[in-house]
């Protein structure tokens, strides 16, 4: 083999910062080779995915309302795996989020308090805390698989939703269809923009990123949650439970997926339907690690994930099938994966290092 | 290439005829970044000779042998065998060539059996048939019984030695390499080890014997090779030089004089375990038992032993990572801190080194700033109500980096990026910064390099005179010798009484530690 | 009284069921005994079941779409070989892309497919086996990629303990640094047992295009990659039990088909839930013995390997 990977003995600040763009340069070219060899002409083809949909008041605005999920998910995650903490169930922890401050919206369905989506929103945060306390207790305390187990709750979690919308709460009026019956005007988020579906709820998005900063780089626990990530040996050597740290994670990431939840349904929807996400809880996972794991970096990087999602949509009207949206997703990730090896290792093409006689 | 045609030893060069040496070893070079490992290294030996390599940690030995292995390809440099050059390009070259290594780290699978163990590293089927029987002969006729269907991981440290000999010797090779071998033996192990290795030389091989230890080198061999830097200083007969030319040689210049003139007496109790018994918490670890240590403040407590008997248990428990239910069990200052955590212990004034630097006792990406913080913040006030005080974490970083004379460009560096020697001083400065009453020191030169031994031994005893109790835990029986005024030994999960330093004699320490003295405990009134 | 036929119907859609985890899982253990967890084994059975159900549909050959499938597995597997042995990427991250990938390619190529039927694998007679009394008709309504899981796993079983081969990869997974040491080329074999795992997962997907529903459906996997996982760690790593507890779930999924005809008043909702709980639950109960688990994990399991030289 020509090359040889030479590991750093510091990661290189140009490649931690140059990785993900190189990542995102990837994916456009394997886009444009892919609109060329289905027969869509790249340029209109691109244009139509990353262009077109913000290119207005209401597209912009569209885009900020995808991303707000993205944002706020891929933030726990973040802080999970920084403490190598792998809730992949976020998914489901979002799920939860939408039937608990759906229940709670349909409970005050009469009552007409003001406010009430403000409870809804609790009540999704604490639901999906619920259901992400259970992957955290099996692992701390029968040592059960986290990835694996949180996994698996999506899938119950989604069986759930259906069951419900097929049952308790189903519409009596709703002529047997699987879906809710609509929120009351007090439990649907508040507008924020008029002409737009952008709802207060996004103006969670600047609080939690600031947030998870000063945690991060602030506090004690932040620290905590780093050194258990970096080193489990000398998280144990200083003393800091292993177990509080999974527990941390996983109640925060379920917390703010389930607010998630609870916003969806009570955002743009307006009601439980037995589809709710369109698989945010995976975007976060590639919008954690594009951003580096750095609350400003998921920032970003929630918002070209977001393109991604909405531009999947638009491409359709060129007949594009909308799995092109996971599929962009997959190459990213594997890009950005691959391009990170630049950040922790110099490749040296060996003879560099001179090989003498040979 | 043909590089198999040795196949069977020869008896010994007999004088007049000038054979080419058995294996020649012309002006290896080896590069790495940041790090020239060997500098034009050369050397050979004969058929029936063991000959030294000689050498610091750090010296090229361990590159010089993988090159010699087919492990590692050199920049430049020739391998010869009976004055033929041959091309050693990978592990199976090297053994088709009549190379055979005995590994310092050993290159065993702990699941696996002896039998199976033995199988991985024969090359030729035919070798591997009949494999039960021939491991016996073999053990039998150098001294060494190994029981093939045994699992590695139920053997002792010896005995896993013994098997990669017995894998080496299948293959009958005609130029063994032994790296480090007697590193983690006892002095009666190491005896059993060097019958055979004298066997083997009587058989007409030549043997490469790499260690740093000078007495057992005058003991078993003939010619010495000694590195420095990556650099042969020169090859001496052993018989002819004395134990401090070679000193000076491998390091340069005269032993450091260690050892610590104690005079001063020691005060009340500073950290005890009383009678301890607990099951390990790794399936292949070892169970306390019964286990009694008092270290006293203004002493220096040496604890003796063969790794893998007790040593990371009863770290784990006297720094709190293992608690245990008895909160009597443990006292620190008197106080029973049996069930608290390494956090609380921490505060109460406890201490502690762990022998791995990299991932324990530093996270290795984290800046010198973090690391310090890593376990200071328990003791110091560098944090505020859970909020970090910047300032302060990085005035402490540099009174450590300032004080115990760490060589680094700044406390932004990563630990990852210092020396060995040079994240212990940092990892012993932080600890002793945070003002331990008690400090527990695992390993505590292990891989530094002399300058950095010498400073580190210097802060404990400093630490001693100052009042505090030390506890030092150590493979190295001449480092524990030199520093301890106590020392007691740890086998099978149970500590001997501590004795006084003067009392205590090589030999004395070594039937202690392989078990053949039943221990007298400590009496824990 | 549970009538007889209803019994023997439930064997036959439990084994069918348990099929495509077995050869996922099977595959999956071997990856891990050579010390890498592919994590992407849902993302796999997803192309080999597009692939597969392809070539089955335009050819009618089934073994070409078994093949084929296969080949699509160990194809996108060499993604996360390359990742994982060569840029020393996280083998959790590196799976979890191959899941999220795997997942997107087949929908994307999948989607000419959607919604059409064929003829799926029909079943054969076993001689012998066939003539036993009671359950003798369960023998003539199996395919035969049914009894190739079985052989595969006593192969793989009979390989692991008694051949060099076998002997070569737990070396090597159990400490690759040793194995290094005695020459042995810790990536060639760990790249070969990740395009091994990476093919049975595209078996395992084919049968389910193929045989089971036989439809390409997007992300019709449900979870099955996952389950496949779990099952290695249920199974501590030995074949036989990877067997056992493949079966186990085969029942378990079969209940929603059979549950009205078991008189199961229990909506399908919950009973869907079931193999996933199930998962979980046996998750725990075997995890929650960490030495055992620690005992018979391969050594270097989930642990980067970089060559010294």
């Amino acid at each position: 083999m020509p090359l040889r990977l030479v590991p750093r003995l510091a990661p290189s600040r140009l490649a931690l910062y140059g990785a993900p763009l190189l990542a995102v340069a990837a994916t456009v070219v394997f886009g444009y080779v892919l609109f060329l060899a289905i027969g869509r002409d790249p340029l209109t083809a691109l244009h139509a995915y990353f262009i077109a949909p913000v290119n207005s008041r209401f597209g912009l605005s569209e885009w900020l309302l995808t991303a707000l999920p993205l944002t706020l998910i891929g933030l726990g995650l973040a802080v999970g795996f920084r403490a190598n903490v792998w809730n992949i169930g976020a998914e489901g922890q979002l799920l939860l989020g939408a039937i608990g401050g759906g229940a709670v919206a349909l409970a005050l369905w009469r009552e007409g308090v003001p406010g009430t989506f403000l409870l809804v929103c609790i009540a999704g945060a604490l639901a999906g805390m619920a259901w992400a306390a259970i992957p955290a207790f099996l692992r701390t305390r029968f040592n059960a698989n986290e990835i694996l187990t949180s996994l698996m709750l999506i899938y119950v979690a989604d069986q759930l939703l259906g069951y419900l919308v097929h049952g308790a709460l189903r519409n009596p009026q709703g002529f047997g269809f699987p879906e809710s019956r609509l929120f009351s005007a007090e439990a649907i988020m508040p507008n924020l923009l008029s002409g737009t579906r952008l709802h207060v709820g996004w103006l969670l998005v600047p609080l939690a990123v600031l947030a998870m900063w000063f945690l991060m780089s602030r506090t004690v626990t932040g620290f905590r949650l780093q050194v258990s990530g970096e080193a489990a040996g000398a998280a144990a050597y200083a003393g800091f439970s292993q177990k509080r740290m999974v527990w941390l994670s996983f109640l925060l990431t379920g917390g703010l997926a389930g607010v998630v939840g609870a916003m969806e349904v009570a955002g743009p929807v307006g009601q439980l339907l037995p589809e709710i996400s369109p698989g945010y809880g995976f975007a976060a996972i590639i919008v954690a690690f594009l951003g580096r794991l750095s609350p400003v970096g998921v920032l970003l990087a929630a918002h070209l994930l977001a393109l991604i999602l909405i531009g999947g949509e638009n491409v359709q009207m060129l007949g594009v099938p909308v799995a092109v949206a996971q599929l962009f997703q997959g190459v990213l990730l594997v890009a950005l994966l691959a391009s990170d090896v630049l950040v922790r290792y110099r490749v040296v093409r060996l003879g560099r290092l001179g090989r003498g006689s040979a | 290439m043909d590089s198999a045609t040795i196949s069977e030893p020869r008896p010994a060069t007999s004088g007049g005829a000038e054979a080419p040496p058995r294996l020649r070893v012309e002006s290896v070079t080896k590069q790495y970044p940041g790090c020239l490992a060997n500098d034009d290294v050369s050397l050979s030996v004969e058929g029936g000779e063991i000959l030294a390599l000689l050498g610091e940690n750090g010296a090229g030995k361990s590159t010089l042998v993988k090159v010699m292995y087919g492990l590692v390809a050199p920049d430049a440099g020739t391998i010869f065998i009976d004055g033929r050059e041959v091309a050693i390009t990978s592990p199976a070259e090297a053994r088709a060539a009549g190379i055979g290594i005995v590994f310092q780290h050993f290159s065993l699978f702990e699941s696996l059996t002896v039998a199976e163990n033995i199988s991985l590293g024969l090359d030729n089927a035919a070798d591997r048939r009949d494999l039960g029987r021939r491991i016996r002969e073999i053990g039998a006729r150098y001294g060494m019984a190994l029981d093939p269907g045994r699992h590695v991981a139920d053997l002792s440290v010896g005995e896993r030695q013994q098997v990669e000999i017995v894998r080496c010797l299948l293959q009958d090779p005609a130029i063994l390499i032994f790296d480090e071998p007697t590193s983690v033996l006892t002095p009666q192990a190491i005896e059993g080890l060097f019958d055979t290795l004298r066997r083997l030389r009587a058989e007409g091989r030549a043997v490469v014997f790499i260690s740093h230890k000078l007495e057992e080198i005058r003991a078993l061999c003939d010619r010495a090779t000694v590195l420095r830097g990556g650099r042969v200083v020169g090859t001496v007969e052993v018989a002819a030089t004395s134990v401090n030319d070679l000193a000076r040689m491998m390091i340069g210049r005269d032993m450091p004089a260690f050892g610590s003139d104690h005079a001063g007496k020691p005060a009340g109790e500073a950290l005890a375990v009383r009678n301890l018994s607990l099951s390990p918490a790794d399936p292949h670890g070892t169970a306390l038992d019964d286990l009694t240590l008092v270290a006293r403040g203004g002493e220096i407590l040496g604890i003796a032993g063969i790794a893998g008997n007790g040593q990371e248990e009863l770290l784990a428990v006297l720094s709190g990572e293992r608690p245990v239910a008895d909160p009597g069990a443990v006292l620190l200052n008197g106080r029973q801190v049996g069930r608290l955590g390494p956090g609380a212990r921490r505060r109460l004034g406890l201490g502690f080194v762990p022998g791995e630097r990299l991932g324990r006792g530093a996270v290795p990406p984290m800046s010198l700033s973090e690391n310090g913080f890593l376990t200071a913040h328990w003791r110091l006030p560098l944090a505020r109500r859970g909020i970090i005080s910047p300032r302060r974490r990085a005035a402490f970083a540099d009174r450590v980096i300032d004080e115990f004379r760490v060589a680094t460009r700044s406390r932004a560096t990563a630990a990852q990026a210092l020396s060995g020697g040079n994240l212990q001083r940092f990892i012993v400065g932080r600890e002793i910064l945070a003002g331990p009453s008690a400090l527990i020191v695992a390993y505590p030169t292990w891989g530094v390099d002399v300058a950095a031994v010498a400073a580190i031994h210097a802060a404990l005893v400093a630490l001693r005179d100052a009042g505090a109790a030390v506890v030092v835990m150590s493979e190295d029986l001449d480092e524990l010798l030199a520093l301890s005024d106590r020392m007691a030994v740890l086998c099978r999960g149970r500590l001997s009484a501590p004795m006084r330093v003067r009392d205590c004699t090589p030999e004395r320490l070594g039937l202690l530690m392989s078990g053949a003295t039943p221990l007298e405990t400590a009496d824990a009134a | 009284m549970i009538d007889t036929a209803l019994v023997l119907a439930i064997l036959v859609s439990a084994l069918r069921t348990a099929t495509p985890l077995i050869f996922a899982a099977l595959g999956e253990l071997v990856v891990e005994k050579s010390g890498c967890v592919n994590l992407g084994v849902e993302g796999m059975m997803l192309v080999g079941a597009v692939a597969g159900f392809a070539i089955g549909l335009t050819t009618g050959n089934f073994a070409l779409a078994f093949l084929v499938g296969a080949l699509a597995g160990a194809a996108l597997s060499l993604v996360y070989g390359v990742l994982v042995l060569f840029l020393m990427v996280n083998q959790y991250a590196a799976g979890l892309a191959l899941t999220i990938l795997g997942g997107g390619a087949s929908a994307f190529w999948g989607q000419r497919w959607q919604g059409q039927n064929m003829r799926g694998l029909q079943p054969v007679e076993m001689p012998g086996l066939s003539q036993l009394p009671v359950v003798g008709s369960v023998f003539t309504r199996l395919d035969i990629m049914v009894y190739v899981a079985l052989a595969a796993a006593a192969l793989i079983a009979w390989a692991l303990l008694r051949t060099r081969l076998g002997l070569v990869l737990r070396a090597v997974g159990e400490n690759h640094d040793s194995a290094h040491a005695l020459g042995f080329s810790v990536i060639r074999v760990r790249f070969a047992a990740i395009a091994f795992g990476g093919a049975m997962a595209g078996i395992g997907g084919a049968y389910l295009s193929c045989v089971i529903t036989p439809l390409w459906i997007e992300g019709m996997t449900a979870g099955r990659g996952w389950i496949a996982v779990a099952l290695v760690v249920f199974a501590t790593w030995k074949p036989g039990r990877v067997v056992l507890g493949a079966w186990l779930f085969g029942l378990v999924s079969v209940m929603q088909i059979h549950g009205q005809g078991l008189g199961l008043a229990v909506p399908s909702h919950i009973l869907a839930m079931l193999p996933y709980l199930v998962t979980i639950l046996v998750l725990v109960l075997i995890s929650r013995d960490a030495t055992r688990i620690r005992l018979a994990a391969p050594g270097s399991l989930g642990k980067a390997f970089r060559p010294t030289a």
